[in-house]
């Protein structure tokens, strides 16, 4: 994926024309419309009750989003990121479940293994050479499997029935359910987005990722030694995708096959939602956080509105669709 | 084919325009069936241009062509193919579809034109014919290989079999031998005379003096978009088309300064980079200015991008201030003192989607945070501005995206920001390309301030009025190999291009 490219290549806009404000502040507009319009039709949209809803609805996919945005910042775009989700998900639950782990110890080392979905899909795109998409989608496919393959394809809960007709003895710790309850869910969000926000904007090290997405010869040519920046997008996306995963664990408390998956396309459009937020014109964290709120609040208020939950990837799709159209119409 | 009794064609009185150039201006040019016709002169002389516009790719120009007398009208490509003009541009991969094979490629414009009504591609035929015209040129590539595993010079020869696939009269060849060794260039001469014994009139574009003289019959010389002479290449020698190429000097662009000369620092030793560039021995003292001369495609840009780490097969010793120095990427040649200022700034400088400050501190963000992590923005807009003011960016403020700015503008931010380094060596790639005049001068000043603090100055550059104004020292490059050495001051331009043309 080039878009950090194409949005490099636009014209300078001559005149701050409607379409301008349109693209710098067409997000927050959008979301305050849109709260005004389910404030109005529905009278518990506004309760702080719902808004904490929405909140925590959100952070799973903000924190997996936060990682496709640093794939993005680089000019490379990880898919993988809904199967490492799950794969995480299902590993730190088999480690409470299975093997008697401790909270730290299970979260440490779920982390460390999706680490080395970040090492291969790195490995073959900075070494081999394969484009960021095609590659990422490949190993969509291989770590899905592998997180199946782990759990043979079953729900993995407390008191689960194991293979051989026993019942697992392991127990979720109540201190790791905490994780996954408002406030620390939330707080454990805005957290993630702050750091990576102080690291894209703030620091050089998220400099040069921008450098290296704006244009990756120019960088290399100014001495940033590109494919470690690279490599290092790719692992930190995979360690945010194994956050997600483990705060999904923590919330549902089991692990269900592909648990992950649905999150990729919301996490997709937050990130490229965040594009055009405040004309930043290039991946970033706030933007990012704010594309997962219009997303969080769409779902939220068509629930409420008794939109079925399965028109509602209608809705989402098209938002997505509405944000690529701005951000690409904007590069042309 | 054309037929036997020779037509004659003529353009004349052609003028074009640009945006802000007049890249032609009252151009005449004829030459004949059966024979073939040197083009030349310097870059930006206009020969590209005048061919585009015969052979349609260019419909805006105003003259008239005349083909055996009667007036023609050639506006886009179909009507140029259609009286048998036929193009093979200098960058072949352009023109080929590298997934289709050889045969469907030769018959490209068959299948896209002549097909009519039929639906149904014969793969039968397409081979057949393609086959055919490969057998006539004597060629041989198989017609059912695919493209993209032939080499440049075999892609060369799909190019020209589509050309004589349709009636061709005259045959346009823009720089052909230049990416081509030795004997593939052998091959392509014989071709040449192949088509000429068929009544094909080859229009030959090259900047290698000596092998238009072995191929060509005719010549025509232009020079800043005009027309400067047409002759018979027996009546004219290399020296007369090099004094007809040249134009007026430009000698007081350039500023006068008395620069200290310091102890030799740079070195560079049977340097190759495996590819283009062979035998390169190049030494610079402190405050020098040397200059790497040569035509496109002699292997200047190749030299430079190897010498900062860019090479993957170099040999050779680069040595610095005594010591040896291992680059196997950019960022080795950053770290140890050297900056290079690339020739595609678009592609490879800038950050056009940047703010002018972010791209001025690119290089050297480490001077601008606290910890070596957190950014010092103030710090960073300080230094930005000071640079802007001290290389006259014209920039409504540091924090404009430099697709906002001009050319020449965005080149001195790509020079500027490694002004913020401190490197000893600073390898300039032709930096005025596309740069206008005004700019041209600052960059030169800019150049000349880096050698008064004692950097080692690279400067290549197929401009040899700047090869003149500019540098101390040159070294004359011609097919990726030194040619020739020459102090500034004991030479001039028709030596160098002389020794950039291949003379001996």
């Amino acid at each position: 994926m080039n878009t950090a490219k194409t949005i490099q290549t636009s014209k300078a806009p001559k005149s701050f024309g409607f379409f301008d404000f349109l693209y710098k502040y067409g997000t927050l507009i959008t979301i305050a419309l849109l709260i005004i319009v389910f404030g109005v039709m529905s009278d518990s949209f506004l309760q702080p009750s719902n808004i904490i809803n929405i909140l925590r609805s959100i952070s799973i996919v903000t924190i997996i989003a936060i990682g496709i945005t640093i794939s993005l910042s680089v000019g490379g775009f990880d898919l993988s990121v809904g199967s490492v989700a799950s794969f995480a998900n299902a590993l730190v639950i088999s480690m409470f479940v299975w093997h008697g782990q401790g909270v730290w110890m299970s979260i440490i080392l779920t982390i460390l293994i999706c680490l080395t979905a970040g090492i291969i899909n790195s490995f073959m795109i900075v070494k081999l050479k394969i484009q960021d998409m095609l590659l990422t989608l490949a190993m969509m496919f291989v770590f899905q499997g592998i997180a199946q393959t782990y759990t043979k394809g079953a729900t993995l809960s407390q008191n689960m029935i194991m293979p051989d007709g026993s019942f697992s003895t392991g127990i979720i710790s109540p201190m790791f359910a905490k994780i996954g309850q408002v406030p620390w869910i939330i707080i454990i969000m805005l957290v993630v987005v702050a750091i990576v926000h102080v690291f894209l904007t703030y620091t050089k090290h998220g400099r040069y990722m921008y450098v290296i997405g704006g244009n990756r010869e120019a960088a290399k040519l100014s001495g940033i030694p590109v494919n470690k920046y690279r490599v290092a997008a790719y692992l930190l996306s995979a360690v945010f995708a194994a956050i997600g995963g483990i705060i999904l664990g923590a919330r549902v408390m089991t692990a269900e096959v592909n648990s992950g998956a649905p999150y990729l396309m919301d996490s997709v459009a937050a990130a490229y939602i965040g594009f055009a937020v405040l004309g930043a014109g290039k991946p970033n964290a706030i933007g990012t956080f704010v594309g997962a709120v219009l997303i969080g609040i769409l779902q939220n208020g068509l629930v409420m509105l008794s939109v079925p939950y399965y028109a509602m990837d209608i809705v989402k799709g098209t938002v997505l669709a509405f944000a690529l159209a701005i951000t690409y119409y904007k590069a042309k | 084919m054309g037929e036997g009794k020779p037509i004659k064609l003529q353009m004349k009185d052609i003028s074009i325009e640009f945006p802000g150039v007049k890249a032609l201006k009252n151009v005449d040019f004829m030459t004949m069936t059966g024979t073939s016709h040197a083009l030349i002169g310097a870059n930006g002389a206009g020969k590209s241009t005048l061919m585009k516009v015969l052979s349609g790719a260019y419909g805006h120009y105003t003259g008239e062509i005349y083909i055996d007398d009667e007036p023609v009208q050639i506006r886009n490509p179909k009507d140029a193919k259609d009286l048998g003009i036929q193009i093979v541009y200098q960058e072949v991969d352009t023109a080929l579809v590298p997934y289709l094979t050889v045969g469907e490629n030769i018959m490209l414009d068959y299948s896209v034109n002549d097909m009519g009504k039929k639906q149904v591609v014969s793969w039968g035929y397409i081979h057949k014919r393609s086959k055919e015209i490969l057998d006539k040129m004597n060629v041989k590539v198989p017609s059912k290989k695919l493209v993209s595993e032939l080499t440049l010079a075999e892609k060369q020869m799909v190019l020209i079999a589509r050309a004589i696939s349709k009636t061709c009269r005259f045959l346009i060849l823009d720089e052909p031998t230049a990416p081509l060794s030795h004997s593939e260039t052998e091959e392509l001469f014989r071709i040449v005379r192949d088509l000429k014994q068929e009544h094909v009139g080859v229009i030959f574009i090259s900047h290698r003096l000596p092998e238009l003289f072995e191929i060509c019959d005719d010549i025509t010389v232009m020079r800043d978009g005009e027309f400067v002479v047409n002759e018979s290449m027996r009546e004219i020698n290399q020296n007369q088309v090099v004094e007809y190429m040249l134009g007026r000097k430009l000698g007081d662009q350039f500023p006068q300064m008395d620069i200290q000369k310091g102890e030799t620092i740079f070195e560079i030793r049977n340097f190759s980079d495996g590819e283009k560039v062979h035998d390169i021995n190049i030494h610079a003292k402190r405050g020098e200015i040397i200059g790497i001369a040569g035509l496109v495609g002699a292997g200047k840009t190749e030299l430079c991008k190897a010498l900062f780490g860019l090479g993957r097969a170099n040999s050779g010793d680069i040595i610095l201030h005594g010591k040896k120095l291992r680059l196997r990427s950019p960022h080795d040649a950053v770290k140890q003192g050297i900056a290079l200022v690339p020739e595609e700034r678009r592609k490879e400088g800038i950050l056009v989607g940047e703010s002018v400050a972010t791209n001025l501190t690119a290089v050297n963000l480490k001077k601008f945070s606290r910890m070596n992590l957190f950014l010092n923005f103030k710090k960073e807009k300080e230094a930005a501005r000071e640079i802007i003011q001290n290389l006259g960016i014209k920039t409504p403020g540091e924090n404009v995206r430099l697709q906002n700015l001009s050319g020449g503008n965005q080149q001195k931010v790509a020079i500027g920001k490694w002004l913020m380094t401190e490197a000893e060596v600073y390898i300039f790639d032709e930096p005025t390309k596309g740069v206008d005049v005004g700019a041209k001068k600052d960059i030169f000043e800019l150049i000349f301030q880096l050698a008064q603090r004692g950097k080692c100055i690279i400067y290549a550059s197929c401009e040899l009025s700047e090869m003149m104004g500019i540098t101390d020292r040159m070294y004359v490059l011609y097919d990726g190999m030194i040619a020739k050495e020459l102090q500034t001051s004991e030479t001039n331009e028709e030596e160098i291009l002389f020794y950039s043309t291949g003379g001996k």
